[in-house]
């Protein structure tokens, strides 16, 4: 069922016909995605729709078996997550990603260190002042307070821990961030904080893919959501020209608006 | 996340996780200066001669070359079983290949050699064969070094080294003479020194050494931040075998010979050095200067039962019941000090 185009010009992430097995397993089956620029797109599905394994193929950790790629109109390979991030696709994971036995600024910076090269190069140091003081830089420009950004993460609350995963996912350059149950793990009085973060990146013009069970959430910060179910896709529509019940209704694979499915009747 | 709620944390923290910081940053300095005293009081003529303290030195440094590696491997949440076998192939390539008339440049580098080499194919084993656990490819080393330093010696000691070769184990420094008493520094003092300054400054200033700290801290953040794990793992094994090697040559140097059962359970004590200074089994924890403590405390144990002649049947359970109250101390630390 293809959206009524209403973006100009091409998608910045196209994902074609995309399927991917697992030995005998079929996980993904002719999936297509299109991410516009500026857009907060919500992919929702039962577990085992196939949600994450599409996150993890949009961010280059798995290869698809079948389909392509675009970014920008161009077509893409990826063969680690840091060729997508070379091209400004972020991953924000589920289990977050950080190392709990290093600092917030280090963990923002892992794998992408401010760095002094010495001995002709032969040695990189970690530039540990230019780091602190970029991360602080960073944090303050995103309103995420923290006491020192030489805090261990370990020490943080599951909602500063995905501020600083969002904030280490836009450190450079982002133009995607796919963020998988960003609200999972957190107690509810942080919730809004990481969901207004979300509508943030957006308004930094940042595309977004969130994938989340709650319809709080997508209704609060999608302008699109689109349905997987058994590995394939299965609606898709602007947020303003549906319901929670009719979301709720494709993750359980029906598309008649059956309300006494909705376990969540508040609109 | 607000202001309200780290007031609130504060001032529900108990007085003994407030003082886990103070304790990770001085608790050993704490058990060393103890343990001095405690060992001065009982042999006050002994202990405290110069000649006790630099025998403390030699004694200790060849299990602080096998520490320090151990702490690099152990920062990545691995181990590494092979160490003191690893030492015994290096000098018995040394002892043999001097027996054999090999010039004396080359028979200095073998031991080093050796060990770098064993410690590659532990690395290559872990990431590339995908062990299960570093244990498994690190115990198969374990025989493997062993049976390979009998191999090429036939089984037997060789003795008689030239002087460059023996220096780094031997050698001194001679400070002057004061009331009657001859001072001399080993320089193995002084290298080891050097070493822990060098891994001190890889660790904390490289981007490599923070890297391990990565890993051990979580592989899989390390993973998706594009850091190349299996690479950084085989260069981690690698440095831990060639310290393996080195301190080969500084007992080869030390006792002028190879002896094919040269470290026998060594790997064991530099995995206790590691873990009383304050490293972790579950990986990322742990400074360089902790571990020179653990290395110092394992000596002074070793050399305080010596000094007031306790059987070496005893020194073994008294080292085996320290060992396990340090990682116990390492458990309570950890359910204390962490959020789950």
């Amino acid at each position: 069922m293809p959206l009524q185009n209403t973006n100009f010009g091409t998608p910045l992430l196209e994902a074609s016909n995309i399927s991917k097995y697992f030995g005998a397993v079929t996980a993904l089956r002719d999936v297509n995605l299109q991410l516009w620029p500026g857009e907060v797109l919500g992919v929702v599905g039962d577990n085992g729709a196939g949600k994450s394994t599409l996150m993890k193929v949009l961010s280059g950790l798995y290869p698809p078996s079948k389909g392509s790629l675009h970014f920008d109109g161009k077509q893409v390979q990826f063969h680690s997550p840091r060729d997508a991030r070379g091209l400004g696709i972020e991953m924000v994971y589920q289990d977050l990603a950080l190392a709990g036995n290093m600092n917030i600024a280090e963990n923002i910076y892992l794998g992408r260190e401010p760095k002094r090269k010495v001995l002709g190069g032969l040695i990189s140091l970690f530039d540990h002042k230019k780091g602190l003081q970029m991360a602080k830089d960073h944090l303050d420009n995103l309103k995420i307070q923290v006491k020192s950004v030489e805090q261990k993460v370990e020490e943080l609350s599951g909602g500063q821990r995905q501020a600083v995963a969002i904030a280490r996912s836009i450190a450079f350059k982002a133009r995607v961030v796919i963020m998988d149950e960003p609200t999972a793990a957190l107690a509810i009085k942080e919730v809004g904080k990481v969901l207004d973060m979300i509508v943030g990146l957006k308004d930094r013009g940042i595309s977004v893919v969130i994938i989340s069970h709650r319809m709080d959430d997508i209704f609060y910060v999608c302008d699109r959501v689109m349905a997987l179910y058994h590995g394939a896709n299965f609606s898709e529509s602007y947020l303003k020209d549906t319901s929670r019940s009719e979301v709720i209704g494709w993750i359980m694979g029906t598309k008649e608006n059956v309300r006494e499915l909705a376990h969540d009747r508040v609109k | 996340m607000t202001e309200s709620s780290n007031h609130e944390m504060n001032n529900e923290v108990p007085w003994h996780v407030r003082m886990i910081p103070f304790f990770d940053r001085y608790g050993i300095l704490i058990v060393i200066v103890v343990m001095c005293l405690v060992l001065w009081a009982m042999q006050p003529e002994v202990f405290l001669s110069w000649r006790n303290i630099s025998n403390i030195f030699k004694q200790t440094a060849a299990n602080g070359m096998l520490s320090i590696g151990m702490f690099l491997v152990i920062l990545t949440a691995g181990i590494d079983l092979s160490v003191g076998s690893v030492l015994a192939l290096g000098m018995m390539t040394l002892a043999v290949s001097n027996a054999s008339g090999v010039p004396w440049p080359i028979v200095l580098c073998l031991s080093p050699f050796m060990g770098m080499m064993a410690g590659f194919v532990n690395g290559v084993g872990i990431t590339k064969l995908r062990m299960p656990h570093p244990f498994i490819m690190t115990l198969g080393m374990l025989f493997m070094a062993r049976g390979l330093a009998n191999l090429i010696s036939g089984g037997v000691p060789y003795s008689g080294l030239p002087d460059p070769v023996r220096f780094l184990g031997s050698a001194q420094i001679y400070l002057g003479e004061f009331d009657g008493t001859r001072y001399n520094l080993p320089v193995v003092f002084l290298f080891t020194i050097f070493v822990y300054l060098v891994f001190w400054i890889l660790l904390e200033h490289t981007v490599f050494g923070r890297r391990v700290y990565a890993i051990g801290g979580n592989p899989e953040a390390a993973r998706v931040s594009g850091i190349n794990v299996d690479r950084t793992l085989i260069i981690v094994y690698t440095i831990c075998g060639f310290m393996a090697g080195v301190a080969g040559l500084i007992m080869a140097g030390r006792t002028n010979s190879g002896f094919p059962n040269a470290g026998q359970g060594m790997e064991l004590e530099a995995i206790a050095a590691v873990i009383i200074g304050g490293a972790s089994f579950f990986g990322g924890r742990g400074q360089v200067l902790g571990i020179f403590g653990g290395v110092l405390i394992m000596g002074l144990i070793r050399n305080g039962l010596n000094l007031n002649d306790v059987s070496s049947f005893w020194q073994q359970i008294l080292i085996g019941g320290i060992i396990v109250l340090a990682v116990f101390i390492d458990v309570l630390r950890r359910d204390w000090g962490t959020r789950s």
